[in-house]
């Protein structure tokens, strides 16, 4: 007996669905044994972890709060990636879009209208786009890495944030803490569900994310991305400028990161602080790829991603997990679930070495 | 409260059937009170989050089977803070210290939806009925850290490595210069900012920096014993801060300025217990505990610790304000008057620095 | 400045420098054979904190540097076998493997916290290290400094010269070329990613033995990120690496310098903190701008999956 990889024509579709089921299945199974081997109850840590988060409304609402940056940023990290542009920096893309968006807020403080918040969306999509530009414009200029450029100019980003939060955007009566003032009630994100945080920032996630898949199945634009990703030569053979697609995929993730930063200090936090976001930019890369690339794959991966770290926040509070145990925990997840992906594409097979070599 | 049935007929509803007599048990254990702490760090920082570690401890072996205790670590301070707080509150505590000055508002927010939960918040100024705020006067121990270097220094530079210039830490520098000037009139304190709390080498290349620029003590306000080390092997000296550090750098140590937050988390539990807790916003220092001082190390000479006696015994009996004038600021103008202290609201607003200090 | 302020000044680069270095050598060989590993800052916790808990067990630096070293490669074979064997996606897996080795760390850590160790000992060479300049500059390291420069010698040396960084760049280049005329492509890649484990294990051990001498959670403090950009900055060839490093090291340090001396023209600390991030982008886009251009390209097949079709 002989172990063989074949690769399966097509994806299987049964196999798809079961595959997420598979791999919660041997998470349960790593789970039960690392946290009894750590001296936790097993059954309670994974009850917390996965099931008692999603058990009441309120915590589905979380679920949604938390996971709404994480799909927006992804899809537009998605698009990116299938063309083979690796924006890194989305995190400085969102503090910036946050910075523009916010500046906006600040200087109609207390003023009334309904403008006042598509304004601020607005400044942010903008903001985080010319973040984006910079290197779009010396990828496309002089062949610099947008790798290197876009992770750089993260950190130079909430350097910039930081000069303004103990600076001039300094709330006047907040005793010369690092914050700006609360936002006013014209330019915060009008909650959707009474008595929880979930604001309009999840729903539009999903529409966005929606529309890009429609964008990439059915028009140009969706299989220039495609093909200049897959088949640079023959993108370039068919009159796919390979520049644009640059510039395409950086201002579209970059917006959107900026979107989701706005959407933040609109939503939930409600004002501009030093730390803007726990790492939602570089966990997004994540997200993007356990959705494989797909915008609706991206919406599952993106609620995934969210329980894993509430229900790590759960661990911790309902059975006294470390958070060093729940890192654990959550890696091995993540590596569960892209090693299972395997199955989708491959299928392994048990042959006799006499009957070998029926070609694949 | 969903969550709480839930959880009881899911996980100690197991435990519980064992026995009639365990029920009794049980019941009584949900007398014990749970208590919450959030942190922005991890509690393996041997800084800022370790020393309120520390002190969760020191709860836990004060009231036994009567109080328990649950952490969450590195919480970060924007949209996730409430979440965790909130989660705190469901989840049947009783009271619940969040601390970091960043969780602020998000605690604030909880407060206002579970009126019975009590809540204490550290280093910030928003107090409701049911959220107290507590901080420590740490420029007190830099006043003691000022006079100490006043008398080691040789040089009479001093270099300090700030986080981030927020009023706690500005405040911290000006106490430290003004006592380090009553002995060395021309000292001089450099500041570099880390711009992080939290980097062990950058705060050490840091600390390697000021010395390389002539500086003989290192003062920090940034969170890892990295700075102290550097001292101890170029062999100049400097202060612990938050734990001391003395393993870290013997001989370079002159004192460690000590958070103790343990005294005030045993003071608020047992007053939630007795049902005598109130919502207050408190300041302490050396006289309620609050801060205290690491033993002097071997380069503090006898003089030295005369002052820094004086200086401590003095705060303590409420007879030396470290911020008394005159006082001038860097442009040379007189900022308090000759005689005056300045009140609390202005020193926790504090963003401006007095004469001698470069940053 | 005088010539003595400037010598304290280099070699403080040196050892903000060397971290970098290794993680980034390391880095650089998986790369060129194809295989993007984000995992860098999670495996160098992992050498951080394991050569810290064998060094002060044992009480052998030495023991403990070869630890830290086998435990970065021990978390690059669990990537090499998801995305290798498994062939997840790299990027994904990458970034997944430092959430894996911060929390590993930690735990593995929480038992040494506040625990201190002897700095590596210097390299003293009666006579010549108490030269004046050079004697400190040239002889004030400890081992693991000149390794590193050894390793950048080595890691040139071998791509260049050796067939086996022939066959490594080829894999890099073409899989499937190099699978056709019969290079075990997979075997290769392992053994590439290996490598880096190993090199970002001695960048974690450099830092928890050496650099801070203490082990702190999350030490890193995100030099495994700069790394990884390193690796892009030098265009994937190792005396670039070193470039890279001494320039990010040295940047970080001169405005550490900058601040103590007073700030420069005034500007905020957190402009002169940008710094090094800025610097190196700029640094790039000369190189990539100017007359001297060379190849900047990733080698070809860098992240692809490779399957060899039967």
């Amino acid at each position: 007996m002989s172990l063989r990889i074949e690769p399966r024509t097509e994806q299987s579709r049964t196999l798809l669905y079961l595959t997420p089921l598979l791999a919660v299945a041997l998470t349960v199974v790593c789970g039960f044994f690392i946290f009894l081997f750590m001296g936790y109850d097993p059954q309670a840590s994974l009850y917390h972890f996965f099931v008692s988060p999603l058990l009441t409304l309120y915590g589905l609402s979380e679920l949604a709060v938390k996971a709404g940056p994480l799909i927006m940023i992804a899809v537009g990290l998605a698009l990116g990636f299938r063309a083979g542009i690796w924006n890194i920096g989305a995190e400085g893309q969102l503090t910036m879009g946050a910075i523009a968006g916010g500046g906006v807020a600040l200087l109609f403080w207390e003023q009334q209208g309904a403008w006042i918040l598509p304004l601020m969306a607005l400044a942010g999509i903008l903001g985080g786009m010319a973040y984006a530009a910079i290197p779009a414009f010396l990828k496309t200029k002089f062949d610099v890495n947008e790798i290197l450029t876009s992770l750089m100019l993260t950190y130079v980003a909430t350097l910039f944030l930081s000069i303004l939060v103990y600076g001039p955007w300094r709330d006047p009566a907040g005793f010369n803490f690092p914050q700006s003032r609360m936002f006013s009630e014209w330019e915060l994100l009008p909650i959707i569900l009474e008595g929880t945080r979930l604001h309009l920032g999840f729903p539009i996630a999903v529409l966005i994310a929606i529309a890009a898949w429609v964008v990439l199945t059915k028009t140009v634009v969706g299989f220039e991305l495609r093909v200049v990703g897959q088949a640079p030569q023959a993108a370039a053979y068919a009159g796919f400028h390979r520049n644009r697609v640059v510039w395409l995929c950086l201002l579209a993730s970059g917006g959107l990161a900026g979107l989701a930063g706005l959407f933040e200090i609109a939503g939930p936090i409600g004002q501009l602080i030093p730390t803007l976001t726990p790492g939602y930019g570089f966990t997004a890369i994540i997200v993007a790829f356990l959705g494989r690339l797909h915008p609706i794959g991206i919406i599952f991966a993106g609620l995934m991603m969210a329980l894993s770290y509430i229900g790590g926040e759960n661990a911790q509070v309902e059975v006294g997990l470390p958070q060093a145990i729940t890192g654990v925990f959550q890696g091995l997840l993540l590596f569960i679930l892209l090693a299972t992906d395997f199955l989708t594409r491959y299928r392994i097979r048990f042959t006799a070495p006499a009957r070998e070599a029926r070609p694949a | 409260m969903t969550l709480i049935t839930t959880r009881r007929s899911f996980v100690a509803g197991s435990a519980a059937m064992a026995g009639g007599l365990m029920l009794g048990r049980s019941a009584r254990a949900q007398e014990a009170l749970k208590v919450g702490f959030v942190y922005v760090g991890p509690v393996g920082d041997y800084g800022w989050t370790h020393g309120h570690d520390v002190a969760r401890k020191a709860v836990d072996a004060k009231f036994g089977d009567q109080v328990k205790t649950t952490f969450v670590e590195n919480v970060a301070e924007g949209p996730d803070a409430e979440r965790v707080i909130r989660q705190l509150a469901t989840s049947g505590h009783g009271l619940v210290f969040t601390t970091s000055f960043g969780f602020m508002q998000p605690t604030a927010k909880v407060a206002k939806q579970f009126p019975k939960v009590k809540f204490e918040h550290a280093t910030g100024y928003m107090t409701a009925p049911n959220l107290a705020v507590y901080n420590a006067r740490f420029y007190e121990g830099r006043a003691v850290c000022g006079a100490i270097a006043g008398h080691v220094t040789k040089k009479g530079v001093v270099g300090y490595i700030g986080s981030f210039p927020i009023p706690e830490v500005v405040m911290g520098i000006n106490a430290f210069t003004l006592a380090a000037q009553k002995i060395r009139p021309d000292i001089q304190v450099k500041v570099v900012w880390a711009n992080s709390w939290y980097d062990p080498g950058k705060e050490g290349d840091a600390a390697k920096a000021l010395i390389d620029q002539g500086a003989d003590i290192i003062c920090q306000h940034t969170d890892s014993p990295a700075p102290l080390q550097v001292a101890q092997e170029r062999g100049v000296h400097g202060f612990g801060q938050a734990s001391d550090m003395k393993t870290y750098a013997p001989e370079a140590q002159l004192t460690a300025i000590l958070d103790v937050w343990s005294n005030y988390y045993v003071e608020r539990v047992q007053a939630v217990i007795d049902g005598s807790w109130q919502s207050h916003s408190v300041w302490y220092g050396f006289k309620e505990g609050m801060v205290a001082l690491a033993d002097y190390g071997p380069a503090v000479t006898d003089e030295a610790k005369k002052d820094a006696e004086a200086t401590r015994e003095g705060i303590i009996a409420g007879t030396l304000h470290p911020f008394t004038g005159p006082i001038k600021n860097q442009k040379g103008e007189e900022a308090v008057a000759a005689g005056a202290t300045l009140p609390d609201d202005k020193l926790q607003a504090m963003d401006w620095y007095v004469q001698g200090v470069q940053a | 400045m005088s010539l003595d302020a400037m010598v304290l000044i280099l070699i403080t680069v040196i050892s903000a420098a060397t971290p970098l270095l290794y993680a980034a050598l390391g880095e650089l060989v998986a790369e060129r054979a194809g295989v993007l590993n984000l995992g860098v800052e999670g495996m160098m916790l992992a050498g951080a904190v394991t050569a810290f808990a064998v060094t002060v067990t044992t009480g052998s630096a030495s023991l403990g540097i070869v630890a830290g070293a086998i435990a970065g490669a021990v978390l690059a074979f669990a990537f090499g076998v998801l995305t290798l064997s498994l062939l997840a996606n790299q990027v994904a897996t990458g970034l997944a493997l430092t959430i894996f080795g911060i929390g590993l760390s930690a735990l593995v850590g929480a038992g040494f916290v506040g625990i201190p160790v002897e700095r590596l000992p210097r390299l003293a060479v009666p006579g010549v290290s108490d030269l004046p300049v050079l004697g400190p500059l040239l002889f004030g390291h400890d081992v693991l400094v000149y390794l590193g420069l050894l390793m950048t010698f080595g890691v040139a040396w071998f791509l260049k010269r050796t067939r086996g960084g022939m066959i490594l760049r080829a894999v890099g280049e073409s899989d499937v070329s190099a699978h056709s005329i019969g290079y075990d492509v997979i075997k290769v890649r392992y053994l590439a990613v290996l490598f880096g484990g190993l090199m970002a294990g001695l960048g974690g051990a450099f830092l928890s033995l050496s650099y801070t001498p203490m082990w702190v959670e999350e030490m890193t403090a995100g030099r495994g990120w700069i790394a990884l950009a390193l690796v892009v900055f030098a265009s994937w060839r190792p005396w670039r690496v070193l470039l890279g490093a001494y320039l990010f090291g040295g940047v970080t340090i001169l405005q550490l310098h900058a601040q103590g001396a007073g700030g420069l023209f005034g500007l905020p600390a957190q402009v002169l903190s940008m710094l090094p991030y800025l610097a190196t982008i700029l640094v790039l886009t000369i190189i990539a701008a100017g007359p001297w251009r060379g190849r900047l390209n990733a080698p070809a097949s860098l992240g692809k999956p490779f399957r060899p079709a039967t």
